[in-house]
């Protein structure tokens, strides 16, 4: 498995092949659907750089602890409710990866491709397996949005295993599904005497 | 059988709903892994399995998504404790002690109340049984899974076929979003807030009893193979494991009526039960 280092290079991103399963090491941040709206809407730069650094579609369960945060629980939410902001989101904040589940639409793919930013797909629900990953909380932004809408600044380590499921060349491997699945179709009505 | 013990025994079977998937589950999932040669398939189901045995190891939440709370009560006739707000109490311990994810928000201004309670929430399904002991089941939900809800008024001449359709359809939609391999849920007949909940409570059932009416066991094996047939797979990556099971239950409906509900569950298909009798004692089941 590829252990990539975060912050990723433009080239990073596009020597990664689709179906590929990769590792994450480095700092990343948490940003779900309020995070994205209030980040977009601001005129000064983000409270956190995330130029090359991966956007992780999480609203993690975080502890408190004497000295910050810990992670309990962190597996990715559903991605296609970010589908109107992301592309946006890629080109402004240099973003080169995109963790969460589910995939995209064609409009934030085009954006991957045009940026040099890649989706890689965490498995939906492994929240143990995700935050044995992440080392350290670095710190909590936008607070005020609730745990899970906030932006975490995490330290992973070995995160993952990740899939990349849109790759920085425009390919999507929900796509490729998605037409296999179609062809498949009549057959499916046949055998059920829908057709 | 005190407030406090049922409070006390509630709070522990929400803690162990969401950190221990019941065997059934785990069951069904190992099978699937065995039957996959996709390695991208092969991953997902590995780190399903993986993340479910290391959830039970540290004793934390499986997923963070730890759902919006609903319970499932037999209580036995003249039963007169305020269970209602024993539940209430539970889930905000719960929230705290376990701990839970706060999703419980108002619909309106998206306030969220912090504790996994607000108008309705959490929600309780009530019945009555001829026993002395009160059942608990509960059943948090996530909103991967329940997002891709789906209801139809079909007319009674679109019949079976229009019932196959709607479901394939529903699965088809949902695609990678509900985490799959989910369990597929499906109410037949009723009203539509009883068709709805008839979906829900199929998911009741462990994908290793089958369904006591012939008619339905038929119909769900055939809709299964034919819905694992899809290539969808674990995550939406692909792979021949779209469903762990599908799940029929029905209700007498009128005459001019043929309403169909899914309910999907994701693979985390969350569940617990215990009984309290009047003594003090609980079992958890």
């Amino acid at each position: 498995m590829k252990n990539l280092d975060l912050p990723l290079s433009g080239h990073d991103v596009t020597a990664l092949r689709l179906g590929e399963s990769v590792l994450l090491n480095g700092r990343m941040f948490t940003a779900r659907d309020d995070a994205h709206m209030h980040l977009l809407k601001l005129d000064e730069e983000p409270p956190v750089d995330f130029r090359g650094s991966a956007v992780f579609h999480c609203g993690p369960i975080m502890r408190r602890t004497d000295d910050g945060w810990a992670v309990v629980a962190a597996g990715p939410t559903t991605s296609f409710r970010m589908n109107g902001l992301e592309p946006e989101f890629i080109e402004r904040f240099g973003v080169r990866a995109i963790v969460g589940k589910g995939g995209m639409s064609k409009e934030t793919v085009d954006a991957m491709k045009e940026h040099g930013c890649v989706y890689l797909a965490l498995t939906g629900g492994a929240a143990v397996i995700a935050a044995k990953g992440i080392q350290k909380v670095n710190g909590v932004h936008l607070q005020e949005l609730g745990m899970a809408e906030a932006v975490w600044d995490l330290q992973v380590k070995e995160f993952g295993p990740l899939t990349v499921a849109i790759d920085a060349h425009g390919n999507s491997l929900y796509d490729e599904i998605d037409l296999k699945v179609k062809s498949k179709l009549p057959f499916i009505k046949g055998k059920l005497g829908i057709d | 059988m005190d407030e406090e013990t049922l409070e006390d025994a509630i709070v522990a079977l929400l803690r162990r709903s969401v950190i221990e998937l019941p065997g059934d589950v785990l069951w069904k999932l190992n099978k699937a892994l065995d039957s996959e040669t996709n390695d991208v398939a092969r991953v997902q189901l590995d780190t399903i399995i993986n993340n479910i045995e290391l959830a039970r190891e540290l004793g934390r939440p499986m997923c963070q998504d730890t759902g919006i709370h609903i319970f499932f009560l037999k209580l036995p006739r003249g039963f007169g404790l305020p269970v209602e707000s024993i539940i209430e109490r539970a889930v905000r311990r719960g929230t705290e002690e376990i701990p839970l994810r706060p999703n419980a928000v108002d619909p309106i201004s998206r306030k969220n109340s912090g504790d996994n309670v607000g108008e309705h929430m959490p929600y309780i399904a009530y019945e009555f049984h001829d026993q002395e002991y009160v059942e608990v089941t509960a059943f948090p939900k996530g909103a991967g899974s329940e997002n891709m809800t789906a209801l139809k008024m079909l007319t009674p001449a679109q019949g079976m076929r229009g019932i196959k359709e709607f479901i394939l359809d529903t699965v088809l939609r949902a695609g990678g979003k509900p985490c799959p391999p989910t369990i597929v849920g499906v109410g037949i007949g009723g009203s539509s807030d009883l068709c709805l909940k008839l979906a829900k409570m199929a998911l009741l059932r462990p994908l290793d009893a089958p369904n006591p009416d012939p008619v339905l066991e038929s119909l769900e094996k055939e809709l299964e193979e034919a819905l694992n047939e899809l290539g969808i797979g674990p995550m939406g990556l692909g792979g021949r494991t779209t469903v762990l099971g599908v799940h029929l239950l029905k209700a007498a409906c009128h005459t001019a009526s043929l309403p169909v509900a899914v309910n999907l569950q994701c693979w985390a298909a969350r569940r617990a039960t215990l009984r309290a009798y009047p003594d003090g004692r609980i079992d958890h089941l």
